[in-house]
């Protein structure tokens, strides 16, 4: 059984006498034990509010969200609060984009740390921050003593997000859902912090959920990859099959604006034309269609369904990149 | 630094590395108090305003000591010559001179400051007290709670709040010095809830609340220790603010005789507004003086709530 299902999940946003807006629709993909995977999309493509969904922290008020999100086999959309409550942080963990607002700026790191584990794995006060230092040390903290006293303002970004990850996996979770871990760091802290997420993941077999619009890191860390667009799965492939034979026309759009150390000099970076808010609905057809290369009539006549390919990954597309053209 | 290289260095610098490196792992964390009472120690308006605060308050606190004579005795020097027409000046024992009932009017402003404090310390705290309960349960909870207690709010912000002050103390039954804080107090109530409201609401949206969330802590903890303490700063520098304010309304309560009849108390308000307004003529100097203190006491807290503010502020933090 999987570890993590999740089946037909949407979400809808729907404010009182405004028009609904479908943030998620009908999203599924699983998660194996100890598997690494991605949700690879722009901004607005649905990857942060899927993740919010699954941990049941959407607002209550304003939208509605359907289908199953099966933990272990057991449904964590119908849990009630309180049962959810205490799964978050025991079971699940998260990991948020800005380090710096995601930690209460008023106390200290040590004590934030130890608030898990007397909240989820019932320690007191003493031993938890005990066992605070000893993740902090683990998170490749140094010093981690006096790191304990600190607050959030006076450590580095990098320390922050390493410090935020101890949090996160205080209480050993079996899923740790990272969104976009890695965007407001500089690139040499994002190499080290994507290193010891590859590292505590192997180490302790937590499975985790990447939510990222960065390719690279995709590559470094992913399993198996969605790509999304305007809320639904387009492409879903193994990490090796995506970066050489991606198969939808966004997806290979994606992989094309990546920027190369081999291109000539002075050459324009590829990109894709237009932008996430030319999206037409799903319902009359392909939401990528005003943007995509490779359109054609049955593209705006309703949308392609999600098709099995040879390679084991999903397909939604009426008229893919043919397989034999490599992204260069 | 390697071992060798410390190899290198005489005895002395060693020892003093060692003292730097010793120093810097003591530091700690600098919490949030201390580094804005770093900042303020830095500003000039706040050395001001606190030098006038500390002067007062070390006044008030001395004030028996301080005092040349009792506040409420009537010298029987002062009254020999005293008539509606005159007043007794300065003199070496009396260094202000008399009021207008043969007491020693210096010793009587000494004791004011006391009054003063009592009054605009009480009237804050209790103001500050159900403004912080209000304004965090509609911050909180949100929802009806919160549309009742910000309508409540609405109401009692749109009337000036001198003259809602008046209204209470004339609905009392009988005026003391406590119709007169809790007059003052209760006026301050909506400003506080309103402000406290306005960061629990920006704090229940924040990041670090989401990422509460995210580790299941309790609701109720996530409101007293996340978003509570994150929010107090406004309130803080308000309640200093107010200070001067609940001086100034609790004055101009006693300057209209709505403040404690008791003639032996002395009140600022009360000396500036009965002896000071009837007296002008005779002797100005029974109202320059209450007023003066009025004014550089609460130019004192306003000056010392300004630079909070600004040392408080997140967005001024290196």
């Amino acid at each position: 059984m999987s570890l993590l299902d999740v089946r037909d999940l949407s979400v809808v946003f729907q404010r009182r006498g405004e028009r609904p807006f479908t943030a998620v629709d009908k999203v599924s993909f699983t998660v194996e034990p100890g598997q690494t995977v991605g949700l690879v999309g722009e901004s607005g493509c649905g990857k942060s509010v899927t993740s919010l969904a699954i941990m049941g922290l959407l607002p209550r008020r304003g939208n509605k969200v359907t289908g199953e999100v099966l933990f272990d086999g057991a449904d964590l959309l119908k849990l009630r609060p309180d049962d959810m409550r205490d799964r978050r942080g025991r079971d699940i963990g998260m990991i948020f984009q800005d380090p710096l607002s995601s930690l209460n700026p008023v106390i200290p790191i040590g004590i934030q740390v130890a608030e898990v584990l007397e909240r989820h794995r019932g320690m007191d006060h003493k031993a938890a921050l005990k066992e605070a230092k000893e993740l902090l040390d683990a998170v490749g903290i140094p010093d981690p003593m006096r790191r304990l006293k600190e607050y959030p303002h006076q450590i580095s970004g990098g320390m922050r997000q390493r410090a935020l990850i101890a949090i996160a996996l205080a209480c050993k979770p079996r899923l740790l859902i990272a969104d976009e871990p890695t965007t407001a760091l500089d690139v040499t802290i994002q190499a080290q912090i994507l290193t010891l997420l590859k590292q505590l993941v192997d180490e302790t077999g937590t499975a985790l959920i990447m939510i990222t619009h960065d390719l690279g890191v995709v590559a470094g860390l992913c399993d198996t990859v969605n790509v999304l667009y305007g809320g639904k799965v387009v492409e879903r492939a193994r990490r090796h099959e995506l970066f050489g034979h991606a198969r939808h026309p966004y997806t290979h759009g994606l992989l094309n604006s990546v920027p190369r150390l081999d291109s000539p000099r002075g050459e324009r970076l590829h990109a894709i034309p237009g932008s996430v808010a030319d999206n037409i609905p799903w319902a009359e057809g392909c939401a990528f269609a005003p943007r995509c290369p490779n359109v054609v009539d049955a593209c705006l006549e309703g949308p392609p369904p999600l098709e099995p390919t040879a390679t084991g990954g999903d397909l939604r597309c009426n008229n893919p990149v043919s397989e034999e053209v490599a992204v260069p | 630094m390697s071992e060798r290289s410390i190899g290198l260095l005489g005895e002395r610098k060693k020892a003093r590395l060692e003292e730097l490196a010793r120093a810097s792992a003591d530091k700690g964390g600098v919490s949030l108090v201390r580094d804005a009472a770093r900042r303020l120690r830095r500003n000039p308006v706040a050395i001001v305003g606190a030098i006038i605060v500390g002067l007062f308050v070390l006044v008030a606190a001395f004030a028996p000591l301080i005092a040349p004579h009792d506040p409420v005795q009537r010298f029987d020097e002062l009254t020999r010559n005293l008539t509606v027409d005159n007043i007794p000046g300065a003199s070496s024992e009396f260094p202000l001179g008399s009021d207008p009932l043969g007491r020693d009017f210096l010793s009587r402003l000494i004791y004011g400051s006391r009054q003063t404090l009592f009054v605009g310390v009480l009237a804050t705290l209790i103001g500050l007290a159900f403004g912080v309960v209000f304004g965090a349960l509609a911050g909180a909870f949100g929802g009806w709670i919160d549309v009742i207690l910000m309508r409540l709010t609405d109401v009692m912000l749109a009337l000036p709040s001198l003259l809602l002050a008046i209204t209470l103390v004339a609905m009392a039954s009988k005026s003391s010095q406590w119709t007169v804080i809790f007059a003052v107090a209760i006026v301050n109530v909506p400003i506080f809830a309103r402000l406290l409201r306005g960061s629990m609401l920006a704090q229940r949206e924040s990041d670090h609340v989401l990422a509460a969330r995210a580790l299941g802590v309790k609701e109720r903890n996530i409101v007293l220790r996340h978003m509570l303490p994150n929010s107090l700063t406004a309130v803080i520098v308000q309640a200093t603010l107010t200070f001067a304010v609940a001086i100034l309304d609790a004055a101009a309560l006693s300057f209209l005789g709505l403040g404690d009849p008791d003639i032996n108390r002395a009140e600022w308000g009360l000396m500036l507004g009965v002896d000071g307004q009837r007296y002008f003529e005779v002797r100005p100097e029974l109202a320059y003086y209450p007023a003066l203190a009025i004014i550089v006491v609460a130019l004192g807290f306003t000056l010392l709530g300004e630079a909070m503010r600004e040392a408080i502020d997140p967005k001024n933090r290196r």
